[in-house]
């Protein structure tokens, strides 16, 4: 079967490609726009590493097909910092020790700034239940909580 | 809320001890780091692993034929591609290796032993390609009776993995095959004289379910191999050198082929110390003539890797009135999965550790069935033993009415304390983490209703090995840090905090690479808590090198005899008022006449390092047990461990709160769960459920440090300990909410709630 020819806008840029019909928005931004920072960790959607957001809308890049993507914008991880300047959370992450192997990191950052963007003053437990469909193996979320939290008080008071 | 005890008001050093940003942090937060997954070869081939369906069965035949003539396939290969081993015991670190399992393992020969279990392996120009070249492949199974539980696998009768596995370390040897592949046993004094003092005796039984390592990047490498022979492997691994040397042993080429490169690691906690894509890829490189890229699912990640070891145990202490134990008595049974060696022996040799015993016994199992071969996980076997042990402690401190902290410091292990398993200690921190928990708010802290604390302490050996690093000092004076031991959770930042301390410069001035194969001597792996210990040592000798050779390049410049000269604050400067008026020469000075005062400046150490010495915690948690639902909630932590000396602390924090995190998960939430069919029922995050931001409080650490004297800075290993004291900390904290003392994990609802409605139908539940 032929490929599908999708147009899209990926971290500000217009982009096209061809995909299968059964390959995923996470397959493309990886194998075919060579955009690694999204990570795999589960394919079924319940870790996280592939978070991207989607016209503003936070998702799981493995959960949804390449052909979907067509006319939307996505942001991933490489659309973070601008320019040279990282954004306050990527800064917070390397403050706080907020990230051992780093692996998740992408995805927690970018279900992070998803969050601020909504509630620029969350509770802990905002955070907490925010964050829960992210996984984390190394850090017991501790430090990656605090970061939140301090990149949230600082995004408010700039 | 992160104290730190026992730091001096005025650190002596510059770097060790403060919190740099660390190296790799920029890469790790913009998505630049690349990982196992993240690398693509130029005409790269998909690879596939076909699996067992069945959990034992026998292979009569394997056809591959139809599979070949798919167009796009370039490469299959089955058991015939690897040569077999012969069975011996190689050590590898904190476990031992036999090769004719290894290779078995990689890719079944005479039997497919669980399910999941590697039969064949497809090289192909697209994923749906080698998925479809999958089902093509023939087996012909004949199915065999298995056997999953470790008490069914030791009963006469049962179901045999292995026709030929006679139980070692028994005396006469058995006449006959079973499931039991070892017994072991350390002791110490008399036990059964012991038990005559005691005032107390608790015995009681627990059991542990296997729980997966987790780690979040599943399996992964790409493997290339030339026509000369010459072959490239870059994977996610915690010891690279490791793979290289499986990988020349099972496809039978020199060691010198194979150059291997660790990508960046995400997570590994033991579990990717062994091979199993690896000689797979590049046997099917091989064969095509091009690259080949595998990666697991995470369904075969629970299938086919890891876990650690689900156990039956049986924990026996005797104590006088006044706390003192007089005897202490242990039965481990670990499955070890499919193959021999779990981690019973190190978890026998973990028991005990903690006090100091004159009569101790404890007797271990290594037994095989029909599940995946057991990987390292954190501390491996210790946790499991450790579970059992702090809770017959906790029963002990109940039944003569002590303190449960006045109990373990009556009996903790000291200087000098020799340990069942048989060395002596040298200065360890356990009684300095009970007096911080004492000392500390958490300990005092009034509970609410329906809640409970409780206490566990912990041990890990830690272990040292070889290791080389090599520094070089570059011609503006920076100087380029290269180590072999993967970095996995701040290791990179901790060597240059070392190596900066040492040459009294920036730590800016210092750039960390992990090497590749080709590019140092042997290293160990990432393990046993060594590569802060181990290639912080090998940093400093390096750093120490550069500094002699500079030393030297400015005393010929000055005419100097060597010893006229010497190095302080990051600069060589002549050695008294003898030695005349030189201005003295930084690192950048001397990078600057390196031409031609003898060539290129670098520093290499090479050693096997000696003196890891063990670390010690004490945890406190506080539970909350919802009455209705049985839901355990961990509402307060406090971690507190032994470091020697934390080079950097946070990254020792985390160390300590992961460890706790995946403590909180094997106590409450995880495990295998296998149907009759012998198949595993939950391969998946969504139902092999790991602790989520939702699930955990903070995890407060208290940082003890006791330096380890034969360390240039003190270095204890930190990473292991952290796991073993929780599940008993917390099936304590669970007994003193409920009055219900639970022996089985994990603690999940459904169990907690049928224990409670049990107890309370006899009166004897607190809630």
């Amino acid at each position: 079967m032929a490929k599908h020819h999708v147009a899209a806008t990926v971290n500000g840029d217009g982009v096209e490609f061809l995909c299968e019909t059964d390959e995923t928005l996470l397959d493309v931004l990886r194998n075919q726009l060579g955009l690694t920072g999204t990570k795999e960790g589960c394919s079924t959607g319940d870790c996280g590493a592939c978070s991207v957001t989607v016209d503003d809308r936070l998702v799981c890049s493995c959960l949804m097909l390449g052909v979907e993507a067509g006319g939307k914008s996505i942001t991933t991880i490489e659309g973070m910092a601008d320019g040279e300047a990282l954004h306050p959370l990527q800064k917070k992450f390397i403050e706080h020790a907020a990230l051992q192997c780093g692996i998740c990191t992408p995805g927690f950052l970018v279900a992070a700034k998803s969050l601020l963007e909504r509630t620029p003053d969350p509770t802990e437990t905002e955070v907490r239940y925010w964050l829960a469909g992210n996984l984390c193996r190394c850090t017991g979320y501790d430090k990656i909580v605090r970061a939140v939290l301090d990149a949230a008080a600082e995004m408010r008071g700039a | 809320m992160q104290e730190k005890v026992k730091d001096a008001p005025a650190s002596p050093f510059q770097w060790v001890g403060s919190r740099p940003e660390r190296p790799d942090g920029v890469d790790k937060v913009t998505g630049r780091a690349r990982f196992g997954a993240d690398m693509a070869m130029a005409g790269q081939l998909v690879g596939r692993v076909l699996r067992s369906p069945h959990a034992h069965a026998r292979i009569r035949s394997i056809d591959t034929r139809a599979a070949l003539k798919l167009p796009g396939v370039k490469a299959v290969v089955t058991r015939d591609d690897f040569k077999d081993q012969p069975s011996e015991f190689i050590p590898a670190g904190e476990m031992m290796i036999n090769y004719r399992d290894v290779v078995r393992n990689v890719m079944a020969r005479e039997k497919v032993l669980f399910e999941g279990h590697a039969v064949a392996a497809v090289a192909a120009t697209s994923a749906a390609i080698a998925k479809q070249a999958l089902k093509l492949i023939k087996v012909d199974y004949e199915v065999l009776p298995h056997v999953i539980d470790v008490v069914e696998a030791m009963q006469p009768g049962a179901p045999l993995l292995d026709e030929g596995l006679i139980t070692a370390g028994v005396e006469p040897a058995p006449n006959k095959p079973s499931n039991v592949a070892k017994r072991v046993e350390f002791a110490l004094g008399d036990i059964e004289a012991g038990f005559k003092q005691a005032a107390v005796v608790i015995e009681r039984s627990f059991t542990t379910k296997p729980v997966h390592q987790g780690y979040i990047e599943p399996h992964a490498c790409v493997a290339s191999v030339s026509e000369d022979g010459q072959a490239e492997l870059w994977v996610t691994t915690q010891g690279h050198w490791i793979v290289r040397a499986h990988c020349a042993r099972l496809l039978g080429w020199d060691v010198s082929q194979i150059r291997v490169t660790a990508s960046e690691i995400g997570g590994g906690f033991g579990g990717k110390t062994v091979v199993y894509l690896e000689p797979v890829a590049l046997a099917l490189a091989k064969k095509s003539g091009r690259p080949v890229k595998m990666v697991m699912t995470r369904e075969e990640v629970f299938r086919a890797s890891g876990p650690t070891s689900g156990a039956h145990l049986r924990v026996k202490i005797g104590a006088r009135k006044d706390g003192r134990i007089v005897a202490a008595d242990a039965e481990l049974k670990y499955q070890a999965g499919a193959f021999p060696g779990s981690p019973v022996q190190p978890g026998a040799m973990c028991a005990f550790a903690p006090y100091d015993l004159e009569n101790v016994k404890v007797v271990g199992y290594d037994v095989v069935s029909n599940r995946p071969k057991v990987a390292a996980y954190r501390a491996p076997g210790g946790p499991i033993a450790e579970f059992a042990v702090e809770q017959v402690m906790d029963d002990i401190a109940k039944a003569i009415g002590m303190d449960p902290v006045d109990l373990r410091l009556k009996n903790a292990a000291k200087q000098g304390t020799k340990a069942a398993y048989g060395p002596k200690f040298g200065p360890v921190g356990l009684i300095e983490t009970l007096e911080a928990a004492k000392a500390h708010a958490h300990w005092r802290t009034p509970l609410a209703k329906n809640q409970g604390r409780g206490i566990a302490s912990g041990f890990w050996f830690n272990i040292g090995g070889e290791t080389a690093v090599s520094m070089s000092l570059n011609e503006d004076g920076t100087l380029s840090l290269t180590a072999g031991t993967p970095d996995i959770g701040g290791l990179r930042a901790s060597l240059c905090m070392m190596a900066a301390e040492e040459l009294g410069i920036d730590i800016g001035k210092i750039r960390v690479q992990i090497g590749d194969t080709g590019q140092l001597g042997y290293n160990f792996l990432t393990g046993g808590s060594r590569a802060t210990f181990s290639s912080g040592m090998a940093t400093v000798e390096a750093a120490r090198e550069v500094i002699k050779e500079a030393c030297k390049r400015a005393a010929k410049l000055w005419e100097l005899p060597e010893d006229a000269v010497e190095y302080v604050g990051g600069a060589v400067r002549p050695a008294g008022p003898n030695a005349g008026k030189h201005t003295p020469m930084s690192l950048k000075d001397i990078a600057g006449i390196a031409g031609k005062t003898g060539g290129p400046i670098a520093g290499y150490a090479r050693i096997n390092a000696h003196g890891a010495a063990p670390s010690f915690a004490t945890h406190i948690a506080d539970v909350e047990v919802d009455p209705d639902t049985g839901r355990v909630w961990v509402v307060r932590y406090t971690a507190i461990q032994d470091a020697g000396r934390a080079i950097h602390p946070s990254y020792v924090e985390g160390q300590y709160q992961g460890g706790v995190a995946q403590g909180i998960g094997w106590a409450l939430n995880e495990e295998y769960i296998y149907g009759a069919d012998g198949k595993l029922q939950n391969p998946g995050f969504l139902d092999y459920r790991v602790p989520v931001a939702s699930d955990l409080p903070m995890i407060d650490t208290v940082i003890v440090e006791v330096p380890n004297p034969r360390h240039p800075y003190g270095v204890r290993g930190v990473g292991e300990t952290p796991i073993c004291p929780p599940m008993a900390a917390i099936a304590n904290a669970v007994c003193n909410a409920t009055g219900v003392r639970f022996t089985d994990l994990p603690m999940s609802p459904p169990k907690v709630l049928a224990a409670l409605d049990e107890a309370r139908a006899k009166g004897a539940a607190k809630i």
